[in-house]
């Protein structure tokens, strides 16, 4: 069988194409823009003036970045094995009483060097956990993963309220979270790396998490394409047959991409939870799982394009805010719009444009072979 | 009115580079059973569905009683009178024989009406063509030989004059072909039209009025049944081609390295594709197992390499027994000396979306050369593909190149240096040649015979009968699942044919 | 007589509540059997209810509002065939995006055109669905077991919901009784069967797409202009989800939709009814035990544990003639 579409180089396929895709999204959500009556250039200025603007608001910038760095790599590493996480958002949420409990249990005795690694173990043990249901579920009964994650968000989402109004609320609190954590619970901020580009941070909450966002981005890159195990989950993402035939064992290793990535998404909390509101709250995670699926569509599942994706989702979410403080008929849920076109342009439709852009290429090369033969004769 | 019923002139399609069907010319005369043979590949099935409106030819007409028609869609086949019995069954399972035989003909929005009409149709050509079937069963619980019966019926029900069956045997069992052969002779005795599609001359010989011989994309022969043989369609079939030669000195066979005993393999439909087959494979010989294609031997090589469980039987590797009947892990085969080129490099030798150099591990990553302890070693991994590249000559030699981007030729090198320069004891070949440019075709032919003169054991399978004569020191020869004869690679190939046929074996199975 | 009440009120509300539950599962119904899978549901009924709670408030017109809420619905599973079935998408994808369009959307032009922080304006009169009372209603009210039954439980509710009632009979009648519904059920199966049957298998799955539009046009009709007197920004609140786990938990079969809608419905009526109540011999029971019963249940339902949930064999799979 060969490839329906034309040979692209591979700078229009992993450049071109998902510019391409993207740009036809931000298009998209201009016209909505101008729906409502605003102009979609102005808009745009004030989204990046609110995302680059001045030290703080980059701060939020890479704050948010730092979130959607987790998720996308969480949703990225299924990718590989052929396996559709839509449960990373349940994964994060509940990776958060991994975080909250080493906060609670050591934030008054210890420094937070000594609880972050309790933390970053705790996390992404607890978000492992909630992906092993649904990876064993698929690999041993055939559950689908993509009904049972869904299902899984729910019962996260359930199962928090019920910890947060009942298990985990100090008594005499009303508003459904933990305590405040002292000292040990919070992370440092990262002033000193933005002061190296002379740039002061102001309130933004842009703490030590997105370090260990960018060490995970590197893991990930390691685990993919430097280790055995990258290896296998490929080989099972690519053919399945060939998987079989080397002696790859698919449930084990639906199992195991599961949990990392389920790991992956529970890291996702410690930045909310530890590096801005020091204590959890109900629905801290805020769609972030979600927007882990554009990133990951967008960012072709590399980590090298998963933080661009990132930073992009970050600029959208601070500008977001800017945009809806300079113009009332635009409110946050804007970026919620720009996320499911980017979805729907860089996913479900990314080749729309492919054989377009193919009868381009191929009218480009046939027009050189045509003059390289007149200029033969 | 002509006696015409259907004729082809001058078809050609091309997909990409194939050029499947090469200036078709075919005439189909009323009431008679026409058969189609080729070998697998010669063009057959994509004759019959440009027929049936699922391509379109480039060139060429199809004429049917007298005028030109152009059938674009499977619509346009059914209106002008021609059915058809697809290899894969175009059956929806959880529906009853009813529901299935009237969809699509439905002659009204109302079911109802449309069920009562469909089943007095159906009873009526239940008793015309002796077609019995209940109308009411689930297809799924249905045995092979009766959902193909309402095939039939199906393009009965839609007035079909022309019937066409794609390969209608392969799924069935003897005694259910011979039913089915019943039938088509009812059907041309009603005035049908059958256009027959194999590649066992045995059913041409048994049931064709008339023969037409593809090879190669092209129609090389018509003959009248009866005034042809077994000998000349195997020919015509096979072809004179150049006679491979490949230099080889005697074999010196040493002790036995795979042993195969009572071997039995059923695909996943629950039909017997390897029926209780036994053979040993000695150190410094090479075995061809000849056979048309769909005869066990994707199945047995299946087997003995831990894709596919076994249903019995006992497979010993260095003496050392492998428990077929369970999951083997196809690792553990490769630890202890078992290597295997399957047959389909595109979805199991290889990940086309890799780099040429991750192919050149696969199956082996576990290997320690190739690790760091739980990290690849990609160093070694490049320098083992580079070695490679040059000792088997893959072009071009780049081992980041994306395998997809390689010829077949050189991506069959890419899976043959893998499995070969391991020193397995025992290596298995499926079909080492198809799809390869002559080039190469000659390079690892004498690859292969250096791996029996190092003392390895070759079991080679191939559908290609002078590949299997130019390699073999014994040749085994399989039809319907069954070892049916072994013979020396001297053994004519007209000797062969029959045997492949299924002519000869059963006389000798017997024996 | 009290606990009399008590149920009797339990099962008003159950079915008040399953009613968008009935309507968007029959909807994933018509495309999931057709092999177009959608976890869209959501999302469309979202946009429906919006559309609905929009023009109705512009217009004054309950009827103007319900077709307007059709419309929308069906463009979205119109987007939703073109990205899975035109150009092959993944439809998890393509489903995943629609809900994320719609969701910022609606609070997006809500805020633009009513500028009521998301909400449409309140609807009344003309412009809003209202109760059916049965004949005699009041007069037998006091009739005991039989009289509530009879004004409190079958009387007394929006014509909406008895539309959906209506529409799972008739579904089956479409499903199983008519050509389209035996084309669309074969061509969810094997669509091979239905290409050489000389049936065109993307036109077949569009027409499941937009039957399965205009059913979640009813659905976000009914929340927007019956349930509530207008739109509420995230109104669906997961209960398109809901209607996903319950196509799933009913083994895509209309009768047995209604009764997981029934039953998930009266999770939710019950888990309301019992905050903070403890039931007698239990005692307390968590409500959001109760809130995640339908996911728990249908999950366990998958894993295989209480049957076999045996999806649309082509489920999922965009249609490419093979060689």
């Amino acid at each position: 069988m060969s490839n329906p579409y034309a040979k692209l180089p591979a700078w229009a396929e992993y450049g071109l194409i998902p510019l391409v895709n993207l740009i036809v999204a931000f298009l998209v959500a201009g016209l909505v823009v101008l729906l409502v009556g605003e102009n979609p250039l102005s808009a745009a200025y004030h989204m990046i003036n609110g995302a680059f603007g001045r030290g703080e608001y980059i701060g939020f910038t890479l704050y948010y970045a730092t979130t959607f760095i987790f998720t996308g790599l969480s949703v990225a590493v299924a990718f590989h094995a052929g396996l559709f996480n839509i449960g990373s958002e349940g994964q994060a949420y509940i990776g958060g009483i991994g975080v909250a409990l080493a906060c609670l249990w050591l934030d008054r005795t210890m420094p937070w060097f000594v609880v972050f690694p309790l933390a970053i173990i705790g996390s992404a043990a607890f978000g492992a956990l909630w992906a092993f249901l649904p990876g064993w579920l698929q690999a041993k009964r055939g559950s689908h993963v993509v009904i049972t994650t869904i299902m899984f968000n729910f019962i996260a989402s359930s199962l928090m309220v019920y910890l947060l109004t009942r298990v985990l609320k100090p008594l005499g609190q009303m508003a459904p979270q933990t305590r405040t954590f002292e000292a040990g619970g919070q992370l440092p901020k990262l002033d000193w790396l933005m002061s190296i580009f002379g740039l002061n941070l102001g309130n933004s909450p842009f703490n030590v998490s997105f370090l260990l966002a960018l060490l995970a981005a590197f893991c990930v890159w390691v685990l993919i394409w430097r280790t055995k195990l990258g290896y296998e989950m490929r080989t099972m993402g690519h053919s399945p047959s060939a998987a079989r035939y080397a002696g790859i064992g698919e449930a084990r290793i639906t199992v195991i991409v599961m949990m990392i990535s389920g790991g992956l998404a529970g890291m996702m909390a410690l930045n909310p939870i530890m590096g801005e509101q020091y204590r959890m709250q109900l629905d801290f995670v805020q769609g972030a799982g979600f927007v882990g699926i554009a990133v990951a569509l967008m960012g072709r599942s590399h980590p090298a394009g998963i933080i661009p994706a990132a930073v992009l989702f970050g600029m959208l979410y601070q500008g977001g805010a800017e945009i809806a403080f300079e113009m009332p008929a635009i409110s946050r849920d804007m970026i919620v719009i720009i996320q499911g076109l980017v979805i729907l342009f860089a996913g479900a439709l990314e080749n729309m444009f492919r054989p377009a852009i193919g009868r381009v290429f191929a009218s480009i090369g046939r027009r050189s072979v045509a003059a390289a033969q007149t200029r033969g004769a | 009115m002509s006696d015409i019923a259907i004729e082809l002139r001058g078809i050609d399609k091309s997909f990409g580079l194939v050029h499947a069907n090469k200036n078709i010319n075919l005439t189909v005369r009323k009431g008679t059973i026409h058969g189609i043979i080729g070998e697998n590949g010669a063009g057959k099935s994509t004759l019959m569905s440009i027929l049936y409106g699922f391509y379109q030819a480039d060139r060429g007409d199809i004429v049917i009683d007298g005028n030109t028609v152009t059938i674009k869609d499977p619509n346009a086949a059914i209106a002008n009178g021609i059915g058809m019995v697809h290899q894969h069954f175009m059956l929806v399972e959880n529906f009853t024989v009813l529901e299935n035989v009237m969809l699509g003909a439905e002659d009204s929005q109302i079911l109802n009406t449309s069920i009562s009409k469909a089943r007095v149709e159906l009873k009526r050509l239940e008793k015309e063509y002796a077609l019995e079937v209940n109308p009411d069963a689930l297809i799924e619980e249905l045995p092979v030989g009766l959902q193909q019966r309402v095939e039939i019926l199906k393009a009965l029900y839609r007035k079909a004059d022309i019937l066409i069956l794609d390969e209608p045997t392969g799924v069935l069992t003897p005694p259910e072909a011979d039913h089915l052969f019943r039938i088509l002779g009812q059907l041309k005795d009603q005035g049908k039209t059958i256009i027959f599609i194999t590649h066992k001359l045995r059913e041409i010989m048994a049931i064709t009025d008339e023969v037409s011989v593809m090879r190669r994309g092209e129609m090389v022969a018509t003959r009248k049944t009866r005034e042809t043989s077994v000998e000349e369609l195997a020919e015509l079939m096979v072809g004179r081609r150049v006679l491979l030669r490949v230099e080889k000195g005697a074999a010196n066979p040493g002790d036995v390295k795979l042993a195969v005993e009572n071997l039995t393999v059923r695909d996943g439909r629950g039909v017997t594709m390897v029926d209780n087959v036994s053979f040993n494979l000695r150190a410094g010989e090479i075995v061809g197992i000849a056979g048309v294609a769909g005869n066990g031997q994707s199945e047995l090589l299946e087997a003995i390499s831990g894709i596919r469980k076994a249903v019995s039987g006992k497979v010993l590797l260095n003496g050392q027994p492998i428990d077929v009947t369970a999951h083997v892990d196809p690792r553990e085969l490769r630890d202890r000396g078992l290597a295997h080129v399957p047959e389909d490099r595109h979805h199991v030798g290889l990940v086309l979306k890799f780099e040429e150099a991750e192919n050149g591990i696969l199956g082996y990553h576990h290997d320690k050369r190739y690790l760091n302890g739980v990290f690849l070693n990609t160093k070694a991994i490049q320098a083992d593909a580079e070695e490679k590249i040059k000792k088997y000559d893959i072009r071009p030699p780049n081992a980041r190149l994306k395998t997809a981007n390689f010829s077949g030729g050189n991506q069959q090198k890419i899976v043959l240096a893998r499995e070969m320069e391991r020193g397995p004891d025992v290596l298995i070949i499926g079909q080492p040649t198809r799809g390869v440019d002559v080039g190469a075709i000659e390079f690892i032919h004498k690859r292969i015979i250096e791996m029996r003169d190092q003392g390895k054991a070759v079991l080679l399978v191939s559908v290609e009968l002078d590949e299997i004569r130019a390699l073999s020191d014994r040749i085994i020869v399989m039809f319907a699942g069954r070892v049916v004869g072994e013979r020396d690679p001297d053994a004519t190939e007209g000797e062969l044919g029959l045997l492949m046929a299924g002519v000869e074996g059963r006389k000798e199975a017997a024996e | 007589m009290d606990f009399f009440h008590t149920i009797i009120a339990i099962l008003e509300s159950t079915i008040r509540v399953s009613v968008p539950l009935i309507f968007a599962a029959l909807a994933g119904l018509f495309t999931e059997r057709a092999g177009v899978f959608d976890i869209g549901l959501e999302g469309k009924m979202l946009g429906a209810a919006f559309a609905a709670g929009a023009v109705a408030a512009v217009t004054g017109s309950v009827m103007m509002g319900l077709l307007a809420a059709i419309l929308i619905s069906v463009l979205l599973s119109l987007v939703h065939g073109y990205a899975s079935i035109t150009q092959r998408g993944s439809q998890i994808v393509s489903g995943v995006a629609i809900n994320f369009i719609v969701a910022g959307s609606t609070v997006i032009l809500g805020e633009a055109w009513f500028r009521q922080g998301g909400r449409t304006p309140a609807l009344s009169g003309d412009a809003r669905f209202q109760t059916v009372t049965f004949p005699f209603a009041d007069a037998v009210r006091d009739v005991p077991i039989l009289g509530p039954v009879y004004s409190d439980l079958l009387s007394g509710h929006f014509i909406l919901t008895y539309v959906a009632f209506l529409l799972v009979p008739f579904s089956w009648w479409v499903l199983y009784r008519t050509r389209f519904g035996l084309r669309l059920r074969a061509v969810g199966e094997n669509p091979g069967a239905v290409d050489t049957a000389g049936i065109s298998v993307i036109w077949l799955r569009y027409r499941a797409v937009i039957c399965c539009g205009i059913l979640c046009g009813f659905a976000g009709a009914y929340l927007s202009l019956a349930m509530s007197a207008g739109f509420v920004k995230g109104m669906t609140a997961g209960k398109g989800y809901i209607a996903l786990a319950a196509l799933i938990f009913a083994k895509w079969r209309p009768l047995n939709i209604m009764l997981a809608c029934l039953l998930f419905g009266f999770l939710d009526a019950l888990a309301i009814r019992l905050q903070g109540n403890p039931l007698p011999l239990i005692g307390q029971v968590p409500v959001q035990l109760m809130q995640a019963l339908p996911y728990i249940l249908t999950v366990i339902l998958l894993a295989g544990f209480i049957g076999k949930a045996i999806p649309p064999k082509a489920g999922g799979i965009p249609y490419v003639k093979e060689r």
